[in-house]
C-alpha cells in the first residue's frame, strides 16, 4: 500500500460511538457468512460450479458492515461487479446469491446476471454493475429521483479506487454537488486497480482530494473496522437526509485475493498481504467482543456451525436448481410482451 | 386542420404528459433557462418550473446515466441531447445501462426513458456535427428507435415513447424543427414500431425515414411525370422495424429501392435488403438499390455536402435502374 499523504480530513481512528453487544454480533455473523461464502465461491469456482468472471470481497467485509448497520432498509445500495457480499448483507438469502453465482433460474437475477450482476428491488439493491465506474451516475441518478419525490432516503454508492479515474466520476460529482443530491458516494480503495497500483495510474496518491474539486465533503475512513465504516457513514446519512447533500468516502480497505478469481495477484509482496491480515476485520472484532465479554469462544464456534450450515445449504439449494429455460433469452428484454424479434 | 412545427409539435407532446404525470422530467443542456438549444422546450420551464425542466453541465455521461439511475428508482426521465453526435461520449450509459438493466436484473429494474435530440446533418457543419447513428443504436436490443420526419408524426410518437416502458431514442433533426405541418388539436398516439405507406403506388417501393424522407417525396413527384407509379413508406421506427409492410409492398411492386441518410455499411437498408431477399425474393423483378450517404465523413464545403447526402437526383436514378429505364 502506498503511503499517503492526506489533504481531506482524516477521520479520528479512535471509536466515539458506544456499540452494541447486538450490532457486534451482527456484525460478526454477517462478516463471516460474506468470507465464508466467498471462501466457498472461490472453492467452486475452481471446480468449475462458478463460471465467468469472479471477484471477490475477502478482507474488505468490515466496509459492507459497517454500511449497512449505519442505513435504513429502505435506502439505496448500488455497486460495480464485486457485489455478492453487498447483496448479501442486504439481506438477500445468500441460497439466491450463490444459485446466481450458479447460473440458476432460482438465482436473484434469474441467471441472467451472474457474479456480477446481483440485484433485488426487494432489498433495494440497484445491482452489480460491470462497466468500471458506470454505476457512478446510475447511483446519482436513484438519490435524484428520491429527492424529487421529497423522500428522505439516501443512496450508497460503491466503486473501487479504479473507477475514481473515470470521467463518469468527475460529471457526477459535479452535479451531485450542484444539485444537493442525497448520495454518499465510498470508494473502497484496495490499493489496487485490477493489477495496478494507486502509485501507478495517478501522481495524486490521496484518493479523497478528488472531492475537494466540487467541494464535496470527504473523509478518510478506516476500513478494516466496522465501528470506523459506521461512525462515518452515519454522518454522511446525517447529512445527506438533511438536505445537505453529498460525502465522499475513502475508506482504506484491502482484498487479500487477486482482482478476480483469474489473477494470482504477483504484483504484491506476501508480507503486504501477511500485514493486513493481522488487521483482519473479522479478528478485530472478535477481539473486541471477547475484550467486552460480548461472546465467548463457544459463541463464535457455535456461528462457525451456524454459517457453515447456511453455506452448505445454499450450495445445496444452486446445486438442485434448474438451469433457466433457453426461451427465457427473449424473456427481460423489453417490458413490451410482444416486442417482434428478428429470429431466424 | 392547424399548422404547426415539429418543435411545437414536440413541446405539445412534452407538455401533455408532463402534465398528467409529474414523474415525466426533461434533463439536458439549456432546456430550462436558454428554452432549448433548438426552443423544443420553450415556455416549459415557466409552466413546470425548475424541478421539472433541469438543465445541466455540459457532461452528457454523467446526466444520461443519471437520467437511467433515476429511471431505476422509478422516474420517467426524458433526457436532451443538443445532437444525437454528443451521445457518443454517452454512449455507455446507453448500451451498458439503459439497454442492459431490465435483463440483467432479471426484469426487476425496468427503464421507462426517451433520450432525444437530432441526428444527421444539418447543413456545413463539418465532419463531427453531421452524423447518423440510427443504425448504431437500432443494432442493440433493449432500445426502441424512433426517427419521425414530420410534426404529425413527432408528437404522435414522443407522446407513446414517454409513455412506453422501455428506453427509446428518439430522433429529430435540425432542419426539421422549423417545418410545418397538420397536427389535430385533440390528443392522439402513434404505435412505435408501425411503418405507414405516405403514397400508394404500384411500380416501385421506396422505402426510408426520417428528414431526408422529403427528398423521396421529391423525387416521387419527378418519377410521376414520367410515369413511375412509386409507393413511399415511412418506417417512422427502425428498432423495431416493420418488416411486413415493406414486404407486403414489394410483392405488389416487385420493386425496392431504399434511402437512408447513414455511411452504407451495416445500414438499415443493408438489414432491409437481407430480410426482402430472404422473405420476398421471389416477388423481385430487380435487384434491391439503395440511395445512402457517400461512404466517408462529411467535409464543410457546400460541394462537399451536395456530393455527400441522397438526392433528388440520385433517387430518381436508382429508381429509373430497378425499372431497368
Amino acid at each position: 500500500m502506498p503511503k499517503f499523504i492526506s489533504f481531506a480530513v482524516l477521520r479520528n481512528n479512535m471509536v466515539k460511538t458506544k456499540f452494541t453487544k447486538e450490532t457486534y454480533e451482527s456484525w460478526y455473523e454477517q462478516m463471516l457468512l460474506m468470507r465464508r461464502f466467498e471462501e466457498k465461491s472461490a472453492q467452486l469456482y475452481g471446480q468449475q460450479k462458478i463460471k465467468g468472471f469472479c471477484h471477490l470481497y475477502i478482507g474488505q467485509e468490515a466496509v459492507v458492515a459497517g454500511t449497512v448497520s449505519a442505513t435504513r432498509k429502505d435506502d439505496r445500495h448500488i455497486t460495480a461487479y464485486r457485489d455478492h457480499a453487498h447483496a448479501i448483507a442486504l439481506g438477500i438469502p445468500s441460497r439466491e446469491v450463490m444459485a446466481e453465482l450458479f447460473g440458476k433460474v432460482t438465482g436473484c437475477s434469474k441467471g441472467k446476471g451472474g457474479s456480477m450482476h446481483m440485484f433485488s428491488k426487494e432489498h433495494n439493491f440497484f445491482g452489480g454493475h460491470g462497466i468500471v465506474g458506470g454505476q457512478i451516475p446510475l447511483g446519482a441518478g436513484i438519490a435524484l429521483a428520491d429527492q424529487y419525490r421529497g423522500g428522505d432516503q439516501v443512496t450508497i454508492c460503491s466503486f473501487g479506487d479504479g473507477a475514481a479515474r473515470q470521467g463518469a466520476l468527475h460529471e457526477t460529482f459535479n452535479m451531485a454537488m450542484l444539485w444537493k443530491l442525497p448520495v454518499i458516494f465510498i470508494v473502497e480503495n484496495n490499493g489496487y486497480a485490477m493489477g495496478t497500483s494507486v502509485e501507478r495510474t495517478t501522481n495524486v496518491l490521496d484518493m479523497s482530494v478528488i472531492g475537494a474539486g466540487y467541494a464535496m465533503p470527504s473523509f478518510v475512513v478506516d476500513g478494516m473496522k466496522p465501528e470506523t465504516v459506521h461512525e462515518a457513514i452515519a454522518e454522511a446519512v446525517e447529512r445527506a437526509r438533511k438536505g445537505d447533500g453529498p460525502t465522499y468516502l475513502e475508506i482504506r480497505t484491502y482484498r487479500y485475493r487477486g482482482h478476480s478469481m483469474s489473477d494470482p495477484a504477483k504484483y504484491r509482496t506476501k508480507e503486504e498481504v501477511e500485514d493486513y491480515k493481522k488487521k483482519d476485520p473479522l479478528e478485530v472484532v472478535k477481539t473486541t467482543m471477547l475484550k467486552n465479554k460480548f461472546a465467548d469462544e463457544k459463541w463464535f464456534d457455535e456461528m462457525e456451525t451456524k454459517i457453515e450450515a447456511i453455506i452448505n445449504d445454499s450450495v445445496e439449494f444452486a446445486e438442485n436448481s434448474a438451469w433457466p429455460e433457453p426461451e427465457a433469452l427473449w424473456e427481460d428484454v423489453y417490458v413490451q410482451s410482444d416486442y417482434p424479434f428478428i429470429r431466424e | 386542420m392547424r399548422s404547426i412545427q415539429y418543435r411545437e409539435a414536440l413541446r405539445e407532446a412534452l407538455s401533455e404528459e408532463m402534465r398528467k404525470d409529474p414523474n415525466i422530467f426533461l434533463l439536458g443542456e439549456e432546456v430550462a433557462e436558454y428554452n432549448g438549444a433548438y426552443k423544443v422546450s420553450q415556455g416549459m420551464l415557466d409552466e413546470f418550473g425548475a424541478k421539472r425542466i433541469i438543465d445541466t453541465p455540459i457532461a452528457e455521461l454523467g446526466f444520461a446515466g443519471i437520467g437511467v439511475g433515476a429511471a431505476m428508482n422509478g422516474l420517467r426521465p426524458i433526457v436532451e441531447f443538443m445532437t444525437f453526435n454528443f451521445s457518443l461520449v454517452a454512449i455507455d450509459q446507453v448500451i451498458n445501462a439503459a439497454a442492459k438493466i431490465y435483463q440483467m436484473s432479471g426484469g426487476q429494474f425496468n427503464i421507462p426513458m426517451v433520450f432525444r435530440g437530432p441526428t444527421g446533418s444539418a447543413g456545413q457543419l463539418g465532419a463531427q456535427h453531421s452524423q447518423a447513428f440510427e443504425n448504431w443504436y437500432a443494432n442493440c436490443p433493449g432500445l426502441k428507435v424512433v426517427v419521425p420526419s414530420n410534426p404529425y408524426d413527432a408528437k404522435g410518437l414522443l407522446k407513446s415513447a414517454i409513455l412506453d416502458n422501455d428506453p427509446v431514442i428518439f430522433m429529430e433533426s435540425e432542419q426539421m424543427y422549423g417545418d410545418k405541418g397538420e397536427v389535430p388539436e385533440e390528443e392522439y398516439y402513434l404505435p412505435i414500431g408501425k411503418a405507414v405507406i405516405k403514397n400508394e403506388g404500384t411500380d416501385v417501393t421506396i422505402v426510408s425515414f426520417g428528414k431526408i424522407i422529403k427528398v423521396v417525396y421529391q423525387a416521387a413527384e419527378q418519377l410521376a411525370k414520367d410515369g413511375i407509379s412509386v409507393e413511399v413508406i415511412d418506417l417512422r421506427t427502425v428498432r423495431p422495424i416493420d418488416y411486413d409492410t415493406i414486404i407486403e409492398s414489394v410483392k405488389k411492386t416487385n420493386r425496392l429501392v431504399i434511402v437512408e441518410e447513414a455511411w452504407p455499411l451495416a445500414s438499415i437498408s443493408s438489414e432491409i435488403t437481407y430480410m426482402v431477399q430472404k422473405n420476398a425474393f421471389d416477388y423481385l423483378d430487380a435487384p434491391i438499390r439503395r440511395v445512402t450517404t457517400e461512404d466517408t465523413p462529411l467535409g464543410y464545403a457546400p460541394t462537399f455536402v451536395q456530393a455527400f447526402l441522397p438526392s433528388v437526383d440520385k433517387v430518381v436514378k436508382a429508381v429509373k435502374s430497378v425499372m431497368y429505364r
